[in-house]
């Protein structure tokens, strides 16, 4: 692996040269983990989640996602990509599956393998995790990265609850690096690469949790392919290449759909439910929290919208995308052909630690101090205007108090105020007096 | 630190209100997860019954560094006999809402099971208050 391992690491990276301060990322970010400071955002990494969430409204491409260079392939003999099926339903139809091989063989690939193979067994297997599991429940899905990384920094009291299981993906990848190893191949010539949909399944891949360590050698940015793909069939048309013996595409009805919202939460017994983007993930699990909720045996959060097929790397509408996912669904058996060796060699069961909750510090760890912090924050509150402007370079005037409070800004950095004070009747008139009375 | 809330009664959509201010303070506090789970079970039981049973009420909720004390105040009908409301499985729930999966008779118990100290003292026709104590350390 090229990047050291650290359980901060992220895989989006703000391009200071590139970003003009707009604020945006900012106003999205569900952790409050953006600030602009010297006209640029600034990111606090150990509040970050990699949702992606930011990337997605900046409107200069000032976010990158840090992936791997295609090139990185050629370092291996046995090149293996690991496809998901939101990536074949990018294309429009007349474009097919065997066309799309063709292009990605011709690209250097030597074996190309569906992602969701590794889903069927898990069905059985989350079922009797479910089951069998101790912690109490609703079992959360390990499946979305950015979901887990959120548990970990804003939830961390349900960091037990995670399933303890390892996703479909990474089913596969053990599977076809187990294939390679039966038949003889030193593992060093044998390269898997993952076209990933996302920002945080590069950083699971490249920081797992939970002590696992992938088999994955890269992670291939999906629109980047997609464009390479694209590009080669405009200029070259379909010409389906006969040497193509990229084989391993055989997938059931259950694996296809296994990344669109309801996927998982439709093969699992009990009470389960399917919830998706992320302000929709942390309102359930806010009420959760509160001790709301009960008797819910097992959740699937997604932290995009309308899950992977609204991945912030997948190209064309979310809903297209769902829509060829259920066709293709419609056409698939309800096993897939390599089912029964896929359970004779692999397993989602993989000696996994607990997730290690990360919770954020707010205001300090000494209690008393951060009790102090928390009603200077409080006073604080009163002052500002309550307006959520963001021209203080922070998210909400709950933010900004709470960055006075600890030292990364002052009441200065409030424009609302300074305005109030240079011309009242202009700003009473748009705001109220009410506004600016000190409460 | 002080926070208080107005609860009143009847009115379910706003229940869960001041247990989830409080939470999210113990929380932004760094306070210890099992500790905020008894708070939040104990104080989201008793703003239940403000709403279920009383006209209005108060809370109030006390954080220091080393505990967290929750008085709850209501002006409604009391309780006649607090020791009979103590036990477990007593209720004054009809059938019809035992039914629908209320009035189990757990509420009071729920809330003395998860304080460290539990005091109540009703008037019957005044109202009834109610003070929690829970140890953070």
């Amino acid at each position: 692996m090229d990047q050291e391992i650290n359980p901060f690491h992220h895989a989006l990276r703000i391009r200071k040269e590139v970003c003009i301060g707009c604020s945006r990322c900012m106003r999205v970010c569900p952790t409050e983990a953006l600030r602009v400071i010297d006209g640029k955002a600034t990111l606090h990494p150990e509040w970050c989640v990699d949702c992606g969430e930011c990337f997605n409204v900046c409107p200069v491409k000032a976010i990158v996602v840090e992936d791997d260079d295609i090139a990185k392939i050629f370092r291996y003999k046995h090149r293996i990509l690991l496809v998901p099926s939101v990536f074949f339903a990018q294309f429009e139809e007349k474009l097919t599956l065997d066309a799309i091989k063709g292009i990605l063989y011709d690209m250097g690939f030597t074996e190309l393998c569906t992602v969701e193979q590794g889903a069927d067994l898990l069905v059985d297997e989350i079922n009797r995790y479910i089951a069998e599991s101790e912690e109490e429940k609703p079992v959360i899905s390990s499946f979305c990265p950015a979901v887990v990384r959120l548990v970990q920094v804003r939830f961390p009291s349900f960091a037990d609850r995670i399933m303890r299981l390892i996703p479909p993906l990474e089913i596969t990848a053990q599977y076809y690096r187990s294939e390679y190893e039966k038949n003889g191949v030193p593992l060093d010539d044998v390269g898997i690469f993952y076209v990933t949909p996302c920002a945080a399944k590069i950083a699971a891949i490249k920081a797992p949790v939970g002590g696992y360590e992938s088999p994955i050698n890269g992670v291939i940015n999906m629109s980047e392919l997609y464009n390479k793909v694209f590009l080669a069939y405009k200029q070259k048309g379909t010409n389906e290449n006969e040497h193509c013996t990229l084989i391993h595409s055989s997938l059931s009805s259950t694996g296809v759909r296994w990344a669109t919202t309801g996927g998982e939460a439709m093969n699992v017994r009990g009470r389960s439910l399917a919830i998706d983007s992320m302000p929709n993930v942390i309102e359930f699990l806010e009420r959760l929290e509160n001790e709301e909720i009960k008797g819910i045996d097992f959740l699937e959060l997604r932290a995009c919208d309308m899950s992977c097929c609204g991945g912030i790397l997948v190209q064309d509408n979310r809903f297209l995308i769902q829509e060829r996912i259920d066709k293709m669904a419609a056409e698939l058996p309800e096993k897939h052909a390599l089912d029964q060796e896929f359970r004779n060699v692999c397993s989602g069961y993989i000696p996994m630690d607990r997730v290690e909750p990360r919770a954020m510090v707010k205001y300090h760890s000494d209690i008393t101090i951060a009790l102090q912090r928390m009603e200077e924050s409080r006073r604080l509150r009163r002052m500002l205007p309550d307006i959520d402007c963001g021209a203080c370079g922070a998210p909400s005037c709950e933010a900004l108090a709470d960055d006075i409070v600890c030292n990364r800004a002052s009441l200065d950095h409030c424009v609302i105020l300074h305005a109030h004070e240079a011309d009242s009747g202009m700003m009473e008139k748009i705001w109220g007096k009410k506004r600016f009375l000190k409460k | 630190m002080d926070l208080s809330f107005q609860i009143q009664g009847g009115d379910f959509t706003s229940a869960g209100t001041a247990s989830s201010q409080v939470r999210r303070a113990l929380k932004e506090l760094g306070v210890d997860a099992g500790v905020i789970k008894r708070v939040v079970v104990a104080l989201y039981e008793a703003e239940v019954n403000i709403v279920a049973h009383a006209y209005k009420g108060n809370i109030t909720a006390r954080i220091d560094p080393e505990r967290v004390f929750l008085k709850l105040v209501d002006e409604g009908p009391g309780i006649a006999d607090i020791e009979k409301a103590m036990t477990p499985g007593f209720s004054t729930a009809s059938q019809a809402v035992r039914e629908m999966g209320f009035g189990a008779g757990m509420g009071l118990p729920n809330i003395c099971r998860n304080a460290d100290v539990f005091n109540i003292h009703s008037v019957p026709g005044k109202g009834t208050t109610v003070e929690i104590t829970i140890q953070i350390i």
